[in-house]
């Protein structure tokens, strides 16, 4: 087959022969058989003999990727996107999981709200992060125990911090006692007001109002302070700052509940890039192309970060600071983004192209390819309590992935119904060959 | 009718910014300047542009820039289209793109563009086929403000190699002010800032520029430019009030005795005078303000010939 599938096909069974497996948490990576005989990795001696046989040789299998931050826009986004076209793009990109982030509209802060997102058959599992406030007005709570048994994996205002100090203390003091984390975009809103990219040189010459660091480093100072003085459990997400990150590795240190994300595009991606520049950001600053400058594609919240907090971010990666790599997938159709700079929406599309910029950096030398899919899969499928894992009687949610092979980031060909990236056009490593979601071929190229 | 035989540089179709420009093509663009202020002065009409519709697409106010274009055009015998913001489809949410576009259809050739957002331009130049010429994008260019900043300069002082020209004021917002920073360098001046310190943040590594206190930045200064601020800066927490800004900062005559004598003075306009210049100083022979608005004629007209390909 080609194509995608859904969680309610049949469930598959084949043999995967001689592939390399690497499964993160059970630190094991060795050239093996796998087989999955009806959605359940089995002996391969147990697979019947008319079972599909799939030279696998040059391929990896690793446990399905898990995405902790994802916009499905669904309900009132559908012309960027929806369920099925999130689905599938995750699929495309090796994602067994999502979870829907709830800023869409209406917002998804009731239970009713949560379950027609995640009753949804598509392409991937979909779980819910519901909003943290009631309309995400930042105001009142939402109901958290009433949401928490409709299984949302988290409350966040995403796009926004809770700005107001007591009724953050509140949600993360209410939070602990469920064992959810409140997921915070931290961001201080008057430090950032009216910014449009990080600031620094390039901001600087580009006449683009610059976002301070220390919007990031206030908000995660202050939710740590927090956590700790409540015992709840604070996950920032897309951390974007070195500051960030060692104020969340010094947290751990201190043993407090704090967990935090970084996305690819701030992984790899730097703020030269608004400038027209087109290389990674271990590759070393370059040249800007001017007639590229100005890409709303480019346009993200946060920022594409300066060349040193992507290097300090990747170090977070590879020490096991960054729990996650979530992609912050965020679907704009193009009249939001072939607009001036400041009037485009912020946010890039990140779920097909995820897993090669990941692969990109292991090529660079900046993480080593287990530590990737550690954050990738089992770290961020940890945070949200499921399993993965390679072994035998485990249910099969794997992605089969080309590490070497290349291929063209085309918006024609994406699964995504929107295709705001700034890599279009862009080369880049690791095909994904196929996706299993709770033992179902979701997508296989 | 054909203009001098210069050696013409030029790198295109539009004129976004001076960052990326070579020293040949700021020359050719002043010399060619120069000769369109020499038939301005002898009443000559060459009209080379007779082929060409300009639009001026200016979606932010402005008397000064927009009148010099419009004459320039004329001058330079095109058609003008005036893309009147107000009541227009523009005022009916249609995008900066979908207007352009529209323009392009209708047969404008050149768009004068204006715009809020710093990289409208460059915007309008990737997604058009029309050639654009900024008339000043955000905070981010001014490309024929400085050119005429040059040319005045140049008027008064010759060439600018080893000049020392001081621009004081609140730069950070400034696209008259980055433009320049692109533009004296270039030419071969070095370029001192001052003003309140989060109004020069992130210069200090700005090529061929120094930051400075006031005294040190004027001192034996050949030029002295200073900028407009803005009256809503000191919500921002950039100053902490314009009184205090005025004490620091604000050009007058005494403190222009640390510049050389006679040192010019520039202000892209307009002004508040008592603020960021006293009006003494503004009205002194010192002030090339008027000046300035003479060769904007002149230098805009060279751009439309350049970008059109006429010169």
């Amino acid at each position: 087959m080609s194509g995608f599938g859904t969680l309610a096909d049949s469930p598959a069974s084949f043999l995967l022969a001689g592939v390399r497996a690497i499964d993160p948490s059970g630190r094991t990576d060795l050239v093996r058989d796998l087989a999955v005989l009806e959605g359940q990795i089995v002996d391969p001696r147990e697979l019947h003999g008319g079972a599909r046989r799939i030279d696998a040789q040059g391929f990896v299998v690793a446990p399905g990727l898990c995405d902790l931050h994802t916009h499905l826009r669904e309900p009132g986004g559908e012309m960027a996107e929806t369920i099925e076209t999130g689905t599938r793009a995750a699929a495309r990109g090796g994602f067994t999981t999502v979870c829907a982030m709830p800023n869409t509209d209406p917002p998804l802060d009731e239970r009713a709200r949560v379950a027609a997102v995640t009753r949804h058959s598509a392409a991937a599992r979909v779980r819910v992060v519901a909003a943290a406030t009631r309309g995400r007005a930042g105001e009142r709570l939402t109901d958290y125990a009433e949401l928490a048994a409709e299984g949302v994996v988290g409350v966040s205002d995403d796009g926004a911090a809770i700005a107001d100090p007591r009724l953050a203390r509140g949600a993360l003091a209410y939070l602990g006692e469920l064992g959810l984390p409140l997921i915070e975009h931290a961001e201080e809103p008057t430090l950032a007001a009216g910014t449009l990219m990080r600031s620094g040189r390039t901001a600087t010459r580009l006449g683009l109002a610059g976002w301070p660091a220390s919007a990031e480093l206030t908000i995660v100072e202050r939710d740590i302070a927090l956590a700790a003085e409540t015992g709840g459990w604070v996950h920032f997400t897309h951390l974007s700052t070195g500051g960030g990150l060692d104020a969340v590795r010094r947290a751990k240190h201190r043993g407090l509940h704090v967990t935090c994300d970084v996305t690819p595009h701030h992984l790899a991606l730097t703020d030269a890039w608004v400038a027209g520049h087109r290389g990674f950001a271990w590759d070393g600053a370059g040249e800007a192309s001017l007639d590229r400058a100005y890409d709303g594609a480019t346009r993200v919240s946060p920022p594409l970060p300066s060349r040193e907090d992507a290097m300090a971010l990747l170090a977070g990666v590879a020490d096991g600071t960054v729990d996650a790599i979530a992609t912050d997938h965020a679907p704009h159709p193009p009249e939001r983004k072939l607009v001036e700079y400041a009037a485009a929406a912020p946010g890039v599309i990140g779920l097909e192209t995820a897993l090669s910029l990941g692969l990109a950096a292991v090529e660079a030398g900046c993480v080593a390819l287990d530590g990737l899919l550690d954050a990738l899969s089992s770290g961020p499928a940890g945070l949200i309590r499921e399993t993965r894992g390679l072994a035998i009687g485990q249910v099969a949610d794997l992605v089969v992935f080309d590490p070497a092979a290349r291929w063209r980031v085309e918006a024609a060909a994406l699964a995504s119904r929107s295709a705001n990236t700034p890599l279009l056009g862009m080369e880049l490593p690791g095909v994904v060959q196929m996706t299993v979601a709770d033992g179902r071929i979701t997508y296989e190229a | 009718m054909t203009v001098a035989a210069l050696p013409r540089t030029w790198p295109g179709r539009n004129l976004l910014d001076v960052d990326g420009l070579s020293r040949a093509e700021v020359e050719t663009c002043l010399g060619l300047a120069a000769e369109m202020r020499e038939w301005r002065e002898r009443g000559e009409h060459p009209e080379p542009l007779r082929k060409e519709t300009v639009a001026l697409a200016f979606y932010e106010g402005s008397t000064r820039t927009r009148v010099s274009f419009e004459l320039a055009a004329r001058a330079v015998g095109s058609n003008v289209v005036d893309l009147s913001i107000a009541g227009s489809s523009v005022a009916k949410g249609e995008s900066l793109v979908d207007t352009l576009r529209t323009l392009q259809r209708t047969g404008v050739t050149i768009c004068v563009l204006r715009h809020p957002a710093s990289g409208a331009p460059h915007l309008a130049a990737r997604e058009t086929r029309l050639r654009i010429v900024n008339a000043g994008d955000g905070t981010h260019a001014h490309p024929t403000q400085a050119l005429i900043d040059a040319m005045t300069l140049r008027d008064v002082l010759g060439a600018l190699d080893g000049r020392k020209v001081a621009i004081v004021g609140d730069i950070a917002h400034s696209r008259v002010a980055r433009s320049n920073l692109h533009l004296l360098p270039l030419l071969g001046a070095d370029v001192w800032l001052s003003g309140p310190p989060a109004f020069v943040r992130g210069f200090e590594d700005w090529r061929g520029v120094r930051v400075a206190g006031i005294e040190d930045a004027l001192f034996e200064a050949d030029a002295v430019m200073t900028l407009r601020i803005q009256l809503e800066r000191e919500a921002g927490g950039g100053v902490p009030s314009l009184r205090e800004y005025t004490w620091r900062w604000g050009l007058n005559s005494e403190r222009m005795l640390l510049a050389k004598p006679d040192a010019p003075v520039l202000h892209p306009g307009p002004t508040n005078e008592g603020v960021e210049i006293s009006a003494d100083l503004a009205a002194s022979e010192r002030s090339l303000i008027g000046r300035q608005v003479e060769n904007g004629v002149a230098v805009r007209m060279a751009v439309l010939a350049l970008v059109a390909g006429a010169a």
